[in-house]
């Protein structure tokens, strides 16, 4: 609205429109090598480095589902869990019908998707507060719902089948390419979804509900793509992980628990939410965390909440938020600089104001 | 017979939800604050009442009077400090905040109290005390004081909400909190001593839970918090005695699902939570919703 306002001030000369301060022919080279020294890791290190990257891959994966959620599309949702141990089961149960894990692993990405729609249709009638909560019973009641048979192992788990047949090295190179790959497609769905219409839509919805609805954006229509979008990246990231573990559990501490959420949100919240680079700052953060204080028990989820509960307060708009208020710098071009001509950009359509 | 057993202690359990219900549904309708840690809130009250007991030895009993008076502190001062501060950034701020908080909270008592199940001891002779309706339906004692004492917190809630000074007081800020402001009122205050009755209902119902059954540190999220959530959605949103129906309806769809099989007991509670969901949003009772 601003824009049009200030437009009409500022002299009419030559303007030109960008989708970033400065060039990104660079950022997006530097990403590709990023995504090629990933790939080729497996060939350089022992797989116990892999195998951190690969927890690396799910938490930040599940921290870009989380962050279009309630980054964005104003959704603070507690039951991620349920889509993540969705995606552990259907692979699990392409697995016991005979499909090789890694190929079972898009499709149950897919099917948690269509399970998305209806549980949707459930929750959407809960606003906010009631909303996060609702999730969080609807996540409890699908994994006790789960454990009701026994046949995909009731309410003790099972050993995924089908993994035997590679060798262990092969298997851990096979297993960290698999999350390699589900991040770089979560990363990049994120983008581009927020570079489309929907993504007008969802950062007018973050930034002011109201005036999105008032304006004719289509809420509610933008909020279930990105609850499906959300339950397919979770599924993907539950069916890595069901690999990774080599096996479901339903149970306490397994794929159904709210813990996984709750990494998920502290990664967001810390590395700034509302923003695509945030999830990826909080999750080397959160690893860091895990990997210096994992002789201390659940320590660090202690930890993470309190500094996620501290930035929630003073410093809402978490590590990149500083990083981008300060530098004004932009890994994911989603918003738009005015030019006028020859000069500085003058304002950005998406303004990140907290 | 089994039936009508199973629904009367249904019934029994259903005002040990309502009590947790309660507290969850004043922070709402007060200051429109979902309070994600409100079931590890009642798990710190029993803990509490738990820890009392073993450095004192007073008899259980009197640790209810010092939880709730320690809770209604605590909600004064997490009101004051956190809660307030996190209301003034916004409702998903209060969600994060709390979230957090309840992670932060059940993680800590883990790590202070290890994963061990613990109850507040009443002394087998009330545990197991019971009476006979007739030859085959017997009732606990226990269950039964635990009822009668949600059914009196409702009634205390109620007239203090509707007749005395402080609960006008917390339903001007409620209603309007600009004119209330306006008008005089310590909003803040007002706030802190609500958030201090919510909390002193949670100790209760907390001792109350590590007294009929035991508690884990994760009992806060993996129970007590859904089903006072189901509770309040069953129940209909801001209604007290809603509240009392939506935990009576939930505990009794628990008894009778572990009646048919012990795996479906809270599966069957959920899945009655969903089917209000789905054909009655509003809740039972038929009031519309305050949100």
């Amino acid at each position: 609205m601003t824009i049009t306002g200030e437009s009409t001030l500022l002299p009419r000369v030559a303007r030109r429109v960008t989708r970033s301060r400065r060039n990104v022919w660079w950022t997006g080279i530097v990403a590709l090598v990023i995504v090629v020294v990933f790939a080729i890791l497996p060939y350089q290190v022992y797989s116990g480095t892999t195998a951190i990257l690969g927890q690396a891959f799910v938490i930040l994966t599940l921290a870009c589902m989380w962050n279009l959620l309630a980054g964005y599309a104003g959704l603070v949702s507690v039951g991620q869990q349920m889509f993540l141990g969705l995606g552990a089961y259907f692979v699990l149960i392409g697995a016991i019908h005979g499909i090789d894990p890694f190929v079972a692993l898009p499709l149950a990405a897919i099917a948690s998707g269509v399970a998305a729609l209806p549980l949707w249709w459930l929750v959407s009638r809960l606003r906010t507060g009631y909303f996060a909560i609702g999730t969080w019973v609807l996540a409890t009641a699908v994994a006790l719902f789960v454990q009701q048979f026994q046949s995909i192992g009731g309410g003790s788990g099972m050993a995924l089948p089908g993994l035997s047949s590679f060798g262990s090295t092969l298997l851990s190179a096979y297993t960290y390419w698999a999350g390699l790959v589900v991040t770089v497609l979560a990363l990049g769905a994120t983008y581009l979804l927020l570079r489309s219409r929907v993504g007008l839509v969802l950062t007018a919805i973050r930034d002011d509900e109201k005036a999105a609805r008032s304006s004719g954006a289509r809420v509610d229509l933008a909020r279930m793509l990105v609850f499906v979008v959300a339950a397919v990246g979770c599924a993907a990231a539950g069916g890595v992980l069901a690999i990774q573990q080599l096996g479901v559990s339903p149970s306490s501490g397994g794929d159904f628990d709210v813990l996984w959420t709750a990494k998920m949100a502290f990664a967001v919240i810390i590395g700034g939410i509302g923003t695509i680079e945030g999830p990826i700052i909080g999750t080397i953060i959160y690893m860091v965390l895990q990997q210096t204080l994992q002789q201390y028990n659940e320590w660090y989820l202690i930890v993470l909440g309190v500094v996620a509960i501290a930035i929630t307060l003073f410093a809402r708009r978490g590590i990149w938020g500083l990083v981008d208020e300060h530098l004004g710098v932009r890994l994911f071009p989603v918003g738009y600089y005015l030019w006028p001509s020859g000069g500085r950009p003058v304002k950005k359509t998406a303004k990140q104001s907290g | 017979m089994v039936w009508v057993s199973d629904i009367i202690q249904g019934i029994l359990v259903g005002g040990l939800y309502a009590l947790f219900a309660c507290g969850l549904s004043l922070l709402f309708g007060v200051m429109k604050v979902v309070n994600l840690a409100h079931g590890d809130l009642a798990v710190v009250g029993a803990y509490i009442g738990i820890g009392v007991i073993a450095v004192t030895h007073m008899p259980f009993l009197w640790s209810i009077p010092v939880v709730c008076l320690l809770m209604a502190v605590l909600g004064y001062v997490l009101q004051r400090s956190l809660i307030q501060s996190a209301l003034n950034r916004g409702e998903l701020t209060t969600l994060i905040v709390t979230f957090g908080l309840s992670i932060v909270i059940e993680n800590g008592l883990q790590q202070f109290f290890t994963a061990n199940t613990r109850g507040i001891g009443v002394g087998s002779s009330l545990l197991t005390a019971s009476f006979k309706l007739n030859s085959q339906i017997q009732i606990g004692w226990l269950p039964v004081i635990i009822f009668v004492a949600a059914v009196i917190v409702l009634l205390v809630l109620q007239y203090f909400l509707s007749a005395s000074k402080y609960g006008r007081l917390i339903r001007a800020v409620a209603d309007d909190r600009e004119a209330a402001l306006l008008s005089g009122v310590n909003a803040r205050h007002v706030f802190g001593v609500a958030a201090a009755v919510a909390f002193a209902t949670v100790g209760l119902a907390g001792v109350a839970y590590g007294m009929a059954s035991t508690v884990t540190p994760f009992t806060g999220t993996q129970t007590i918090l859904l089903f006072a959530f189901a509770a309040v959605v069953i129940g209909g949103l801001g209604s007290l005695w809603g509240t009392l129906l939506g935990g009576i309806v939930l505990g009794v769809a628990q008894e009778v699902g572990a009646q048919i099989n012990i795996s479906y007991e809270q599966l069957a509670g959920y899945v009655i939570f969903l089917a209000v969901l789905v054909l009655r949003p509003q809740g039972l009772t038929a009031r519309r919703s305050q949100s």
